[in-house]
């Protein structure tokens, strides 16, 4: 049985891993609405004995009986429990398997209030910068490594997996995999601060083909500007404080308090999922992004409209 | 009882014992109480403000979510606000009220004069007062603590949170601590050596025995949050790095520490309430609760185990396996105690002779919801479910079934039934029947849903949420039950001053219970008994008045108390009480000052020091010979009549 959005629900899932979660679910929900029936209905009968006895007056009855009633009760819920205890310690077995030589490797790390995330490499220059968004291959498993350089953050894609923490000053691991191609979105459910709302993120499960493409598009150093209008934009990109936050790669700007905007048009959303990367949403980020997202590191930047567009331009070529 | 009088005998007069153990009156007297039926009813009152000041926080977060995007709060204000509302319900309502309950009752329901050092209690009720006071100016200055109620390293350090909310919520924590040990140590002493004569443990009420086990899970749960609290202040006051993963602190510990103390927390929550389901369940059915032992040792289980079961707090932060597999089946393990108590007050409502009131509305009430809070607290003890649920609105939910249902729903049965005996008039049956339907059906709709919210993958403490997720439709649902709840507490508040103004005269035992709290005048007197009973069963007053001879040669003109043993309630000796005093609040406020002081600077530690020795060396000044009268004991003998034995000349029947 399943039901609800395909795009984030830990009963809708598409991976196994959510898939055994769900239906260790699904044992849970049905043993204990069964038992919570029961459990009524006793209670039922009891109450509609106890007012008969009442308007009765019926003396005391024997307390044997009752004594040996209980006691089947409370054998049967040890026996309730062992059952679900097992099938919930066979269910973290089956989530700790992962029989693949052939994973990609995945660091997240947690910010406030956005996921950085880069594709691990033995040659240093294949590896992949990225915020946000983790593209994945259907049907591989992806072994994620997290930690975090400020608060606790918790990564959780309800359509793929549980949670796990990311924790400063400590790597825990966990892995994915989607079983069929969609966008599956996350959020962080750790609370971490003033915008623990706004800090989501997008797994994109494409076919092997299409992931490879992506990825050896982001390996790529950023286009240079073509028109006259993104010329100025990288400029005014360059000169201004843009680039003391933020990376782009074939450019001189290599901050790294912000998200790597090398490929940023490539992205759907911006800020943590609060905005996409329309022009518009792109101009009133850059204008003043305190007014979507109060409390976020970066500041109101007072542009000329034109300048303004300028960067967008710039920024949207940055596929 | 008071049909015969001896006319003239001295040792025997009434109102002469009710002079000797009345407080003060006026205004100055008003600081000096320490009657524990006066503390109680202070604390009682004061914990119910605060449930109704959190709920309000409540009823904002609920307009704030009704609908996705909304910008009815903003993100600094909402995370107050869920913070306070958190730490209030837990810190300044659930904890305290629970713990009033016990400060007016257990006294009352082990024949005892008073509580046991009811000056602490009165010191303990100016903490509890001070602390949230000084948490709600807070918050009032925009200074409300905004990193939740669970306050997690590094978040809660200075780094992220460099202004003093973070220390303002360590410090009330400071303040509600000390209040509730204060409390668990009178409580456990009253109940072990002031029950009267015949009492043996076998015979004390299950609401006293729910009593001892949450006073001693206070005892030993909040030392960790003490060392947990006072750690954490160090870090950001002295710059100690405890917690502080760059000098090599470790954030992990804190949340150790925090759930050794916050799971344990639960229980002392909703352990009263299931002492209170007992209690009804018994009366209602008349006749006492089936499978008392097994009720009690399932007390004393839940209590042990709700010590093992910290870590299910923290499963997705990647513990070893086999670890959380012990954690599992320790939470799991937990329904056997509790499923043992359902199925013994089953049984006692299908054996006795059961009348449908209105306590007993909240009772039943209490059955569904907490039975649901139960499930699902199965549930969230599998690990890989709670991976799933953990942080989501489905835990909001399931607290809230258990909370809710296991303390809030007692507690408001508690209060139809034990009302009549504080204020002497009894609550309205009809509007406690709308009260209780308003709030059955507006809890289900508020929190109900919720569930299913965090399947659809709402995380917890987020301040709004984007159209597209598709939350919008539950949220509104939530919202509107809200309002159904919103009214079931301004019914129940009506109820409640209306009978205090023409509520029906209750009399000494309005629902013909069995326990000692009725066997006094509704409200009782200021030394609670008269003529204190000697018990020989569970429910004396459900006994032959022939086999219950009450207790005599305590003085009447000191406070003349009777200590016996623990096991047995056997005579062992008498003691004389204090006397009210202003003492117990001036420490406090010294205490106060020290504690609100010290999160600014750590000298405070030092210069409060002085005002603290002050205040307590007066508190315990000792007393001048004479100063309470003659110190010689007027009787030949210091023992008591045994239980059967014929009284002394000139004892009142």
């Amino acid at each position: 049985m399943t039901f609800g959005s395909p795009w984030h629900s830990a009963l809708n899932p598409a991976g196994p891993q959510a898939a055994h979660i769900a239906r260790l679910t699904w044992i849970l929900f049905w043993t204990t609405t069964a038992v919570f029936v029961i459990v009524l209905a006793f209670l039922g009968w009891a109450l509609m004995r106890g007012i008969r006895r009442r308007r009765a007056s019926a003396p005391p009855s024997s307390e044997i009986a009752l004594t040996r009633s209980v006691a089947a009760g409370v054998v049967l819920t040890v026996f309730i429990i062992i059952g679900l205890l097992v099938s919930s310690i066979w269910t973290d077995h089956l989530l700790t398997s992962v029989h693949a030589s052939n994973a990609i490797s995945v660091a997240v790390t947690g910010h406030q209030w956005w996921w950085e995330v880069e594709y691990e490499d033995s040659t240093p220059s294949q590896r992949v910068r990225t915020a946000n968004e983790i593209h994945i291959p259907v049907g591989r498993p992806v072994v994620l490594k997290f930690t975090s350089t400020d608060v606790i953050h918790s990564f959780w894609a309800p359509s793929l997996h549980g949670k796990r923490d990311l924790i400063p000053g400590y790597v825990t691991t966990d892995w994915i995999q989607a079983d069929r191609a969609g966008i599956y979105r996350g959020q962080c459910a750790e609370f971490c601060g003033k915008q623990h709302a706004h800090m989501a993120f997008s797994v994109v499960a494409e076919d092997e083909a299409r992931f490879e493409r992506w990825l050896d598009a982001q390996r790529a150093l950023a286009t240079p500007p073509s028109t006259e209008a993104e010329r100025k934009g990288q400029e005014i990109f360059l000169t201004r404080t843009c680039s003391a936050c933020h990376t782009v790669l074939g450019t001189a700007a290599h901050g790294q308090v912000g998200p790597d905007l090398t490929h940023v048009a490539a992205r759907g959303t911006i800020g943590g999922g609060s905005l996409t990367t329309t022009h518009q949403d792109l101009v009133s980020w850059i204008e003043n992004s305190q007014a979507t997202k109060p409390g976020n590191q970066m500041p109101p930047h007072s542009l000329s409209p034109e300048d303004l567009d300028a960067v967008v331009a710039y920024l949207q070529n940055l596929r | 009882m008071n049909d015969v009088r001896i006319e003239g005998d001295q040792y025997n007069d009434a109102l002469r014992l009710k002079r000797t153990w009345a407080d003060p009156t006026g205004v100055v007297g008003w600081f000096r109480h320490i009657d524990h039926k006066s503390i109680g009813r202070r604390y009682l009152l004061t914990a119910f403000i605060f449930f109704l000041l959190a709920g309000m926080l409540a009823a904002l977060m609920r307009i704030q979510l009704a609908r996705p995007d909304n910008t009815f709060l903003g993100p600094d204000l909402y995370n107050q606000i869920f913070t306070m509302h958190g730490t209030t319900m837990m810190f300044l309502f659930a904890v305290p009220v629970m713990q009033a309950l016990g400060v007016y009752f257990v006294p009352l329901m082990v024949g005892a004069r008073s509580i046991a050092f009811p000056r602490l209690v009165a010191f303990s009720y100016w903490m509890f007062l001070f602390g949230g006071i000084f948490l709600f100016v807070a918050f009032f200055l925009n200074a409300g603590p905004d990193v939740g109620w669970f306050s997690y390293p590094p978040l809660a350090e200075q780094l992220y949170a460099p202004t003093k909310r973070a220390d303002i919520w360590a410090q009330l924590i400071t303040f509600t601590e000390v209040a509730a040990l204060a409390i668990a140590v009178a409580i456990i002493t009253t109940a072990f050596k002031l029950r009267t004569p015949g009492m043996s443990l076998s015979r004390m009420p299950v609401f006293v025995w729910a009593q001892v086990v949450t006073s001693f899970m206070v005892i030993f749960a909040m030392p960790a949050i003490m060392v947990a609290s006072t750690a954490l202040i160090l870090d950001r006051l002295v710059t100690t790095h405890f917690f502080d993963v760059e000098h090599g602190g470790d954030a992990p510990l804190w949340q150790h520490l925090f759930w050794f103390f916050a799971h344990p927390e639960v229980y002392i929550i909703f352990i009263p309430g299931t002492g209170l389901v007992s209690t009804i369940v018994s009366v209602s059915s008349r006749r006492p609760v089936f499978g008392y032992l097994a009720i009690v040792v399932s007390l004393a289980a839940t209590a042990f185990m709700g010590f093992s079961l910290w870590v299910h707090h923290m499963f997705a932060t990647g513990l070893p396996h086999l670890g959380e597999g012990f954690f599992t089946a320790a939470s799991m393990m937990i329904a056997i105690p509790t499923g043992t108590q359902v199925f013994c007050w089953i049984a006692t409502m299908w054996s006795g002779r059961l009348k449908i009131t209105v306590p007993m509305l909240w009772v039943l009430g209490f059955f569904f919801i907490f039975i649901i809070g139960g499930m699902t607290g199965v549930m969230v003890g599998a690990v890989p479910f709670d991976l799933q649920a953990h942080d989501t609105f489905f835990v909001v939910a399931h607290f809230h079934y258990v909370l809710i249902g296991g303390a809030v729903f007692p507690l408001f049965a508690g209060l139809y039934h034990w009302m009549p005996k504080i204020t002497g008039r009894m609550l309205s049956e009809r509007l406690g029947t709308a009260s209780f339907w308003l709030f059955f059906i507006g809890f289900n709709l508020t929190f109900f849903p919720m569930h299913i919210l965090g399947f659809e993958g709402m995380p917890r403490r987020v301040y709004t949420y984007p159209a597209e997720t598709g939350w919008g439709t539950l949220n509104l649902i939530a919202s509107g039950g809200a309002v159904f709840l919103t009214f079931g507490v301004i019914v129940f508040l009506i109820d409640a001053i209306r009978s205090l103004r023409v509520g029906v005269a209750a009399g000494d035992n309005p629902w013909e219970a069995g326990t000692l709290e009725w066997a006094t005048s509704s409200p009782p007197p200021p030394c609670n008994f008269v003529d204190p009973v000697t018990v020989a069963s569970g429910e004396p007053l459900w006994e032959d008045p022939a086999d219950r001879p009450i207790v005599v040669g305590l003085r009447n003109d000191v406070r003349d108390v009777l200590v016996t043993y623990v096991t047995d309630a056997s005579p062992d000796h008498r003691i004389e009480f204090p006397e009210p005093s202003v003492w117990p609040l001036l420490t406090a406020i010294a205490t106060s000052a020290f504690f609100i002081d010290s999160i600014f600077t750590p000298w405070a530690v030092v210069y409060f020091a002085l005002p603290l020795f002050v205040a307590m060396t007066g508190w315990f000044w000792p007393k001048h010979p004479g100063e309470t009268g003659t110190r010689v004991w007027p009787f030949r003998s210091r023992m008591l009549p045994k239980p059967n034995e014929p009284l002394p000349a000139g004892a009142v029947r």
